[in-house]
């Protein structure tokens, strides 16, 4: 047995690579050695700014040798076949074995394998790593050809076992492996041998290197919290920063420093962001007041001044940058105050949103409109949603979001505070790009709603009519995002509407827009558009103003719009996709969404959801597993029926007819279903509805243990039917319960 | 722990004083010490010894000042760091050096900062130049947090791989050398020593015509005329290198890549004049830095077809006869 030691030592490495590289390191090698038949206990890697390293533990001496067995041709078989296979199994005549099949006798030969030892492996499987390693971005260097993220110096290629360690030769383009090590480049006296992984961590230790990511996390974490603690402060989480911090240095030296007064009344966010994305510094928070104070940065060593000139010089830094923040953040706050958002806004006219779909200023035009229409379907004043939609954006073209493009829309809120705007429509400018992710917040303000509903449809109806839709894992413009994020707003907030309508308009709309102005159809296609909200959809519309149109028109408009019910189609089908991957995280099969697809008003999300709980629901019940069981009995034996006889079993049954007392007991479970169920349907208490449903399961089932269908009687056997047409019909009105598999 | 004090280097008092002592410690590391190139560049890397030189195969080692101009930092000389005038330090050499990350630090030591006290860090940062159709691999060298030189390994450049690989390095003199002597506005940096006879400031010198120029490139600069100047010298480039290869006059091959070379100069900053002027749409802005580039790209392809750029009769024949 042996440990093996690796690492490679290069200039350094952006740390968003590091982890990646570490893993890849191991995988690559391990699975190489594994390939080879050198099996092993345990690998760890790590990385720091300046290098990859690899520790694998328990590693076989050598790869075991091997015996395959290869069947070779029939011992009468052309002398050729024989010459052919014993030069591919790399054997003599004399080697071969004889033995009796049942077609004949047939050669065999034994192809042993020797084991290797282990030192070679490791440098063939080290080269080819090196050689063929997945960097993001690679380079070259100096006069040579290899690649690696940044030169690579050195190779420790180290193999130990109890009676010494020993180097692993190696040769990558001059670059030869040794058991020399290099620590801190500022504060290593040099560089140092080693002798297996242990002593490799501790010497890297007591030359200022920290190998492990983890323990350089931590210890930034620990004495960023303590320092800030200590001043009654705590520091503002940011785990990607800190993962990013751990990996600018080998030795963390935490400081804890001041934000000039002058800048302590720019927003939390703004300073924030700043030093986040200029300096890489933490924020530390004043918990009483929620201000941010100081910071907190990680220098990568120690000093006789104990950090003194060093945070000296990033406090200097930081107050020339948020100089910077604080001249974009008293323009942009005059500009609002003196002219009001709308003066802001106005550059956006000359920003391309996208080529084919026109400026941010006529999408934003487009946003207004739709929001006014949907602000009362959600509770919101249509004028005050159509004011901030048009203001929501202006943000985009000022200062500060230019140079921090994430604080759009936390800034769009500070202006509309600034220019007097009322804090529902400041607050909409923040929250109506809302929600982003699937566990981000989803507004509920109606204002809000309103906007981010109208600037998720347009931005997918826009996408749709110009037919850039994402496929595959393609989706530049986040529109699966935006598709969950409008299924979020309607959830959420238990808002009913029909996105037919809306959809259609939208991508009128869009038609509308992409048209040529001076084209004589813009007028009639708005004529359209105005009566898509009466009619509900584009092709109701169409119909309602048909008779004033000359056929020329007509089939101008059929040119120019005719794909928008289609189109439509496809988007809510993209709806519904998106709405199956969101209930299925919930615990809704996808069967289950579809037995609710296929009732009437699948365009209407909310209700399509509360349907699909209610019936999961149900199905999780005992009742309802088997109440869809003996609805699935009925509906097969009807089906069948009825193929046979050629009708349909939707005619009312007769109570009349019934012989047995389980028939009675049927019809009567029936009509108190049916009467509790029609109600609630119609009050949409699926809950309810699917309950009433399942009650009927005892008398469905005894029906089916005690009754036979068929019967001498053809009057008794259609009014049985017809029977079980009425448990069709009752469940089919709930859900196409066809669709639930068993 | 090394913790004492390095050697102790005296502070530098001036700006000049910074560039004499980059200067002398790059012409003592071997390079060629060359003067800034006679013409508006928007960076050290225009330079003919940088863009042209990073191509071929031959040897190089350059180290000069190149007065840069970005029209569009112009603030009339009022903000402490922006400039539209503003100088560049840049060191090239090729093959790049195995121990260019030390003698990058031992500059840095050259001019006062020393690296026992403050905290010297190489922040991933991969530099591209589309005007130039290159790209490279590197860092942003930080000093205490402060951005002091931009290190860059180059990959490509014109279009062309490099081969092998230059090593760059771009100090931004005003800004390393306000952190250095402690100075918070640029106007107010001493330029030469505060003890001589005439004291001079970095204002003293140039607070006037940042005024002026900020003036001309926003405002004054003729739109109509430089748009036409960037046509061109855009025609001129390609006229530059359509001629035969052999001079008809003296019957020797000579390939204009630098003369040509200088029309694509002329073409950057001129973009770069009208950008300033607002004149450019985002649209355009993409189209007009292509042409650039197609300029640069064609620059390259006549470089590497003369002999500081590797060619020679033997190793190319094929391009004799095309």
């Amino acid at each position: 047995m042996a440990d093996l030691l690796i690492e490679l030592f290069s200039e350094e490495i952006p740390a968003r690579m590091q982890k990646r590289a570490s893993e890849d390191l191991k995988s690559l090698v391990t699975n190489g050695l594994v390939e080879a038949g050198l099996t092993y206990a345990s690998a760890g890697a790590f990385a720091t700014p300046r290098r990859l390293a690899l520790s694998v533990e328990g590693l076989l001496d050598a790869s075991p040798t091997t015996v395959e067995e290869r069947k070779g041709p029939r011992v009468d078989a052309p002398e050729k076949a024989l010459e052919g296979f014993l030069r591919g199994a790399g054997v003599t005549k004399d080697d071969l074995e004889i033995r009796d099949e049942k077609k004949g006798q047939v050669y065999f030969a034994k192809i042993t394998k020797p084991g290797r030892p282990a030192a070679e492996i490791v440098a063939e499987v080290l080269e080819a790593t090196v050689r063929n390693f997945p960097w993001p971005k690679s380079m070259r260097w100096g006069a040579g050809s290899l690649k690696w993220v940044r030169p690579l110096h050195s190779i420790v290629c180290l193999m130990t076992r109890e009676d010494g360690a020993e180097v692993v030769p190696l040769d990558i383009d001059g670059i030869t492996s040794g058991n020399t090590v290099w620590g801190h480049r500022f504060m290593s006296a040099g560089s140092f041998k080693v002798t297996s992984f242990d002593d490799y961590a501790a010497k890297l230790k007591q030359n200022f290197v920290v190998l492990d990511p983890q323990e350089r996390a931590d210890h930034i974490w620990h004495d960023a919290t303590n320092q800030a603690f200590a001043q009654g402060l705590e520091v503002v989480e940011d785990k990607g920063l800190l993962s990013e911090v751990a990996g600018l240095v080998e030795w963390p030296v935490v400081l804890m420093g001041e934000i000039g007064e002058d800048f302590l009344g720019l927003p939390p966010e703004v300073l924030q962001t700043s030093m986040r994305e200029h300096q890489k510094f933490f924020s530390v928070k004043n918990p009483k007041t929620g201000r941010i104070e100081k910071f907190v940065t990680v220098a990568n060593r120690e000093t006789a001044d104990n950090g003194a000139t060093i945070l000296a010089g990033n406090q200097k830094v930081l107050s020339a940058r948020l100089s910077d923040a604080k001249f974009f953040w008293e323009n942009d706050v005059r500009t609002v105050e003196r002219e009001g958002m709308e003066a802001m806004s106005a550059p956006l006219a000359n920003v391309t949103f996208h080529n084919k779909l026109g400026s941010e200023a006529e999408r934003i035009a487009r946003i207004a409109a739709l929001a006014a229409d949907i602000a009362p379907i959600v509770g919101a004043e249509a004028g005050e949603a159509e004011l901030t939609a048009k203001v929501a954006k202006a943000d985009l073209s000022s200062e500060m979001v230019y140079e921090f493009p994430e604080l759009q829309g936390v800034m769009g809120r500070y202006y509309a505070k600034k220019a007097g705007l009322s804090d529902a429509v400041a607050d909409a400018c923040r929250d109506h790009y809302s929600p982003l992710g699937p566990s981000d917040d989803v507004p509920t303000e109606p204002v809000s709603v309103a906007v981010a509903l109208a600037d998720k449809l347009d931005k997918l109806t826009g996408f749709w009519a110009i037919d850039e839709k994402p496929t595959g894992s393609k989706d530049p413009f986040a529109l699966r995002r935006a598709a969950l994020g409008v299924i979020r707003l309607l959830i959420t907030n238990d808002v009913r509407m029909s996105l037919d309508r809306f959809i259609d308009a939208q991508l009128l709309a869009h038609k509308i827009a992409a048209a040529d102005e001076n084209d004589g159809i813009i007028d009639t296609l708005k004529e359209i558009l105005d009566e898509i909200a009466e009619h509900g959809v584009f092709g109701a519309a169409f119909d309602a103003i048909s008779d004033k149109l000359t056929e020329t028109q007509k089939d101008e408009v059929k040119t120019v719009a005719g794909s928008v019910p289609d189109t439509s189609d496809d988007l809510l089908s993209f709806f519904h996709d998106r709405l199956k991957v969101f209930l299925r995280d919930e615990g809704i099969r996808h069967d289950v969404i579809d037995a609710c697809l296929a009732m009437p008003g699948n365009d209407d999300i909310t209700l399509l959801v509360k349907r699909a709980r209610a019936l999961q629901a149900m199905l999780d019940t005992e009742d309802g597993t088997n109440l869809i069981q003996g609805f699935k009995r009925a509906n097969n034996i009807l089906t069948q029926a009825e193929e046979k006889d050629g009708v349909e079993y939707s005619f009312g049954p007769d109570v009349k007819f019934a012989e047995t007392d389980e028939e009675k007991a049927l019809f009567a479970a029936l009509d108190t279903a049916s009467e509790e169920i029609k109600p609630a349907m119609k009050a949409e208490d699926f809950t309810a509805a699917m309950s009433a449903m399942a009650d009927m399961r005892p008398s469905v089932d005894a029906f089916f243990e005690a009754v036979q269908i068929n019967t001498d009687s053809d009057i008794v056997r259609r009014n049985r039917l017809n029977l079980l047409g009425r448990i069709r019909e009752i469940c089919l009105s709930v859900a196409d319960l066809t669709r639930i598999e068993s | 722990m090394s913790l004492s004090p390095s050697e102790n280097v005296e502070k530098p008092r001036s700006f000049q004083e910074i560039i004499l002592r980059l200067q002398s410690y790059w012409a003592s590391r071997g390079c060629a010490i060359l003067q800034p190139y006679d013409m508006e560049v928007g960076a050290g890397t225009f330079h003919p010894a940088t863009t042209l030189r990073s191509l071929g195969s031959n040897a190089w080692a350059a180290a000069y000042v190149q007065p840069s101009r970005r029209p569009t930092d112009g603030r009339y000389g009022e903000n402490p760091n922006r400039l539209q005038h503003y100088y560049q330090y840049q060191v090239l050499i090729k093959p790049s050096p195995p121990d260019l990350q030390d003698l990058y630090l031992g500059s840095l030591k050259a001019i006062g900062i020393d690296t026992d006290l403050h905290d010297i860090r190489f922040v991933e940062d991969d530099w591209e130049s589309p005007t130039l159709g290159a790209w490279g691999l590197g860092w942003e060298v930080w000093c205490d947090g402060m951005e002091v030189s931009q290190f860059t390994y180059f990959q490509q450049v014109g279009g062309h791989d490099c081969k092998p690989v230059s090593g760059e390095l771009t100090y931004g003199l005003e800004r390393l050398a306000m952190y250095v002597l402690g100075i918070d506005h640029v106007m107010n940096m001493p330029f030469n020593d505060p003890q001589s006879p005439i004291p001079l400031t970095y204002g003293d010198v140039f607070k006037q015509t940042e005024e002026e120029y900020s003036r001309h490139n926003f405002d004054v600069a003729n739109t109509e005329k430089l748009l036409s100047d960037f046509v061109n010298a855009e025609k001129e480039c390609h006229a530059i290198l359509d001629q035969a290869q052999i001079d008809p006059k003296t019957g020797k091959r000579i390939v204009m890549a630098h003369p040509a070379y200088d029309q694509c100069i002329k073409a950057s900053h001129i973009f770069n004049l009208l950008d300033a002027r607002g004149v450019i749409s985002v649209t355009e802005r993409q189209a007009y830095i292509g042409r650039v580039r197609a300029l640069a790209k064609a620059c390259a392809d006549a470089f590497v077809q003369t002999t500081a750029g590797g060619w020679t009769p033997d190793t190319a024949p094929e391009v004799e006869s095309a």
